[in-house]
């Protein structure tokens, strides 16, 4: 069954001069992880808002959890989490009157409430911060008090806006960790990121989006094939290039390159691991002996690059429309 | 039922705030006490007023009227910080009430005034102020004053919502209350001013409600222009009446607005 349905949705803004949708459809089947991955400007935003009821669309139409997100939004928001790009809590209360106060409000008892709070602040590791004001706590640690608020009833389908956009390291790690924990608890996550590394982590399947439109979908590897095969790379000893770089071209069938700073020999192959082992079979019966050998897929952001023809980081505008009041929060 | 339990969290949050920053609670008093001991010292010994007791007496509905004015400003700017931070879409994206957040806050910041409009009356007092009619009278015009806070406080939500930046928010709303406070009878007689101005600053609501409170506090009220008419004459009903049309009007819009809020 699918948990996430849209269909044909478009979204317009200033009178048509933006287009932030342009007819975009996706789905995601109950218990798995979706993740739309574009560039900023890509639509990701505006397509979570619609989703999670926030916004109307110019046309199109939306289900999630078997209802219609324009026809009832408010039985949509009994069954949904949201956490948006921007932690979304009260700065001035504490972590535990942040969660009380969601709690009271999705209709849980006082006490009920507070047991609740208690709860996903221990999951969460903040129970020692669960005292103090919001505006105390670390990068991270908003995140993931952001996204406790939007687990407090348990939530059929939850919706991520770039959980990790703006953490260092550390903070994403974390929250990386947060979010397999959930996915493996059986929740249905639709997750946008412009991290191509994050969809590869989290996703069962991926959604790229660009210019309000899915230009293609399908899993991670599944992605990365469509881009094309593997690489072949050796790393040998100076006095070894040459005839490495004949053995590498013999067995590949294209011409090898090679990046002398690295000594580091490479080849389009297309058998993968049995390319692998004839090189080094051949490499040692010649007596050469590698110091790094590997075969590398392509990375998603070559995947991006391929599909779009510009790269990942690209800035437009359009973001700037949708999200610019929030971005403005921004520390 | 629920939707009024959605409000009342809404509004209980609110006071938590001012009991964790209690320097919004000082600042919100501060300044109208500040403004008491400016205009009680700086134009008091300069403008007769010919009424006993001095310009205190006149000065007083006037800085209480322009505090709860203010409120519009306090209203938007607190709404568009939730905005600006996504709370807004938290609490939209919520199984409540609608309206609940919108409703909560305009309470939350009744309930401001109140602290505020005690600590001023206090100051008032103790440098000079004494209302010559009952406590009744008094009580009742404190009541209206709260209710004129709130009526402008929907004028706040609407601004908040509609504002893309909270400089902005401060900037719009400065510029409707200011001309409504100082064009108005609230610190000066408005007999002084030019006759075209006295229509405006008499019949302003500012005005209606600053010659309404005068009259519950037992002072005379003096018109030039528009004495004689029917808001000089009935500064409360008039200013009812206001209070009414203001609801009327930014009521359904800022719900409206809120509903659809980015849209």
């Amino acid at each position: 069954m699918k948990s996430v349905i849209a269909e044909d949705l478009v979204k317009t803004y200033r009178n048509g001069a933006v287009r932030a949708l342009d007819h975009l459809s996706l789905d995601v089947e109950e218990g798995t992880v979706l993740s739309v991955l574009g560039p900023n400007g890509a639509g990701k935003t505006t397509c979570v808002r619609i989703l999670a009821t926030l916004l109307r669309p110019d046309s199109g139409h939306a289900m999630v959890g078997g209802i219609d997100v324009i026809k009832q939004p408010e039985k949509v928001r009994e069954v949904i989490g949201l956490s948006g790009q921007y932690a979304a809590v009260d700065e001035i209360l504490t972590g535990w009157d942040n969660l009380v106060m969601f709690g009271q409000l999705y209709h849980l008892g006082k006490k009920q409430a507070i047991a609740r709070a208690d709860e996903l602040l221990e999951r969460f590791s903040l129970t020692e911060s669960a005292k103090r004001p919001i505006k105390t706590y670390s990068g991270g640690m908003r995140r993931r008090l952001d996204l406790a608020a939007s687990l407090i009833v348990k939530p059929k389908v939850l919706f991520l806006d770039e959980p990790t956009t703006g953490l260092d390291p550390r903070g994403r790690q974390e929250m990386w960790s947060v979010i397999e924990e959930l996915v493996k608890g059986g929740v249905t996550l639709l997750l946008t990121t412009q991290y191509l590394e994050e969809a590869d982590q989290l996703a069962d399947e991926i959604a790229v989006i660009d210019h309000g439109k899915v230009i293609a979908r399908g899993t991670s590897d599944a992605l990365k094939k469509q881009v094309g095969g593997e690489r072949l790379e050796i790393v040998v000893e100076s006095h070894n290039v040459a005839k490495t770089m004949e053995v590498v071209a013999n067995i590949s069938g294209n011409k090898a390159t090679l990046d002398e700073g690295l000594r580091m020999i490479s080849a389009p192959v297309s058998t993968g691991a049995t390319a692998l082992i004839e090189t080094l079979r051949s490499l040692d019966s010649e007596g050469i002996h590698p110091l790094d050998v590997g075969l590398k897929r392509p990375s998603l952001d070559d995947v991006f690059l391929s599909l779009t023809g510009h790269a990942a980081e690209e800035k437009t505008t359009e973001e700037e429309v949708t999200t610019g009041r929030r971005k403005k929060a921004k520390k | 039922m629920s939707a009024f339990k959605d409000t009342m969290i809404i509004t209980q949050r609110q006071l938590r705030l001012l009991t964790r920053v209690p320097e919004v609670l000082i600042f919100s008093t501060i300044q109208p006490v500040m403004f008491v001991l400016l205009f009680r010292y700086v134009f008091g010994g300069s403008i007769d007023t010919g009424q006993p007791g001095g310009y205190v007496q006149l000065l007083m509905p006037g800085i209480f009227v322009q505090t709860v004015a203010f409120t519009l400003a306090g209203t938007a700017s607190g709404l568009a910080e939730d905005l600006k931070k996504g709370l807004i879409d938290r609490f939209r994206s919520l199984p409540i009430s609608q309206s609940a957040l919108v409703v909560g806050r305009t309470l939350g910041d009744s309930l401001l005034n109140i602290v505020v409009l005690a600590v001023m009356g206090i100051a008032g007092y103790v440098v000079g102020w004494r209302p010559s009619s009952g406590l009744l009278s008094v009580a009742i015009g404190f009541v209206f004053l709260l209710l004129f806070g709130y009526a402008l406080s929907w004028v706040g939500i609407y601004v908040g919502l509609s504002a893309s930046d909270a400089r902005v928010v401060q900037n719009v709303s400065f510029i409707i209350t200011f001309p409504l406070t100082f064009l108005s009878n609230a610190f000066a007689p408005t007999t002084g001013m030019p006759r075209a101005l006295q229509y405006f600053a008499e019949w302003n609501p500012v005005s209606t409600m600053v010659a309404a409170c005068r009259e519950l506090f037992g002072l005379e009220n003096e018109f030039g222009a528009t004495a004689g008419s029917f808001p000089s004459e009935n500064p409360l009903l008039t200013s009812f009446f206001y209070m009414i049309l203001i609801m009327a009007i930014f009521v359904p819009l800022s719900v409206r607005k809120y509903k659809r809020a980015a849209d």
